[in-house]
């Protein structure tokens, strides 16, 4: 398939986006990432029944605390898609990677760097 | 258990805004059940809080600690030799514990993360109701098993009122009649002749309009 997507992701992989907590997302921020988005199985079709809908809560509860602490809520997002759907995996990782380039750096990597 | 909700996060910021190194204190108990105060809890506060503070450009140091229980001597302990390094503490405990640590550190402004709510049960995950209010004199061996003084609207002992409507109480829909659950499961039981008996009038000193209450039990105390 030799599909290219931005080289600006690091990818964590999990056994199930249901394993991905609330403190892992905002750990993330903390520590400077500009954006996070969790890629989950399509809804319905998770092999543990519900981990990409507990995912989605959490993803939901990472948005409000990054709204209410200056972050930004929009820098996290969830995409669900079936592990035969690669072209689809570069076009979240394209459409996510536009999003975080118009919104611009981490304002908490910017205030870090500031007081280094 | 009891129960507690999370106050907004704006809410703690404005409380610790003054401060230079805040302690978040979460509680392993109850509050960890009912995901508003436990360990997961305190690690998404204290995360939130150093971000916020840190785009405000503010130095705030904020640290983490979880004790087993926040009602206890022996646990509370733990936090003697460290707590003169904060300035502030943020305990996600329930009212108890926010109060018990401020009793112990007399020195140190105790803030609460939680808002207390009630004693009741985990319906479903992310949703609790209210059992008991430690009245002080317990009736449910006369009521089924269901408490009218928790989960009646008017606290009444001898029910229904006139309020009850295909099993709902008229101030909420969603509520049931408590004295409707009590009439059904005393059927079910074959016990509703129990039902006929009128309630004496209750002792009600020894709940919270006696004043604040008291458990001392000489066969235990040391």
């Amino acid at each position: 398939m030799r599909l290219r997507y931005p080289d600006t992701i690091r990818i964590i992989r999990v056994p199930c986006t249901g394993k991905v907590d609330l403190i892992h997302i905002l750990r993330a921020f903390e520590k400077g990432a500009d954006g996070v988005y969790v890629v989950g199985c399509m809804e319905g079709d998770c092999r543990f029944d519900n981990g990409n809908l507990r995912a989605r809560k959490r993803v939901a509860q990472a948005q409000a605390i990054l709204d209410k602490v200056g972050v930004g809520g929009e820098r996290v997002k969830m995409f669900n898609l079936s592990s035969g759907e690669g072209p689809r995996f570069a076009e979240y990782a394209v459409e996510m990677t536009e999003k975080i380039e118009e919104m611009g750096p981490n304002p908490i990597k910017i205030a870090m760097q500031k007081a280094a | 258990m009891i129960v507690a909700d999370k106050k907004p996060i704006e809410e703690i910021i404005d409380m610790v805004k003054g401060y230079q190194k805040i302690l978040i204190a979460g509680c392993n108990e109850c509050v960890t059940v009912c995901e508003a105060g436990g360990k997961k809890e305190v690690g998404v506060l204290a995360s939130a809080l150093r971000m916020y503070f840190m785009n405000e450009g503010k130095k705030i140091e904020v640290d983490e600690i979880t004790l087993e229980r926040q009602c206890d001597h022996e646990y509370l302990e733990e936090m003697r030799n460290s707590i003169d390094q904060y300035d502030a503490v943020v305990s996600l405990a329930c009212g108890v514990g926010v109060q018990f640590m401020a009793e112990k550190y007399f020195g140190t402004p105790v803030y609460p993360g939680v808002n207390t709510c009630f004693m009741g049960v985990t319906e479903e995950r992310g949703v609790w109701s209210e059992r008991c209010q430690g009245c002080g004199q317990c009736i449910l061996g006369k009521t089924a098993g269901i408490c009218p003084i928790s989960r009646c609207a008017k606290r009444l002992l001898n029910g229904p009122c006139g309020g009850s409507t295909q099993g709902k109480c008229e101030i909420s829909k969603d509520l049931d009649c408590a004295w409707q659950l009590i009439i059904d499961r005393l059927k079910e039981l074959d016990r509703l002749d129990e039902y006929e008996e009128i309630a004496p009038i209750k002792d009600w000193s020894t709940e919270r309009a006696g004043g604040p209450r008291r458990v001392v039990r000489e066969d235990v105390r040391q």
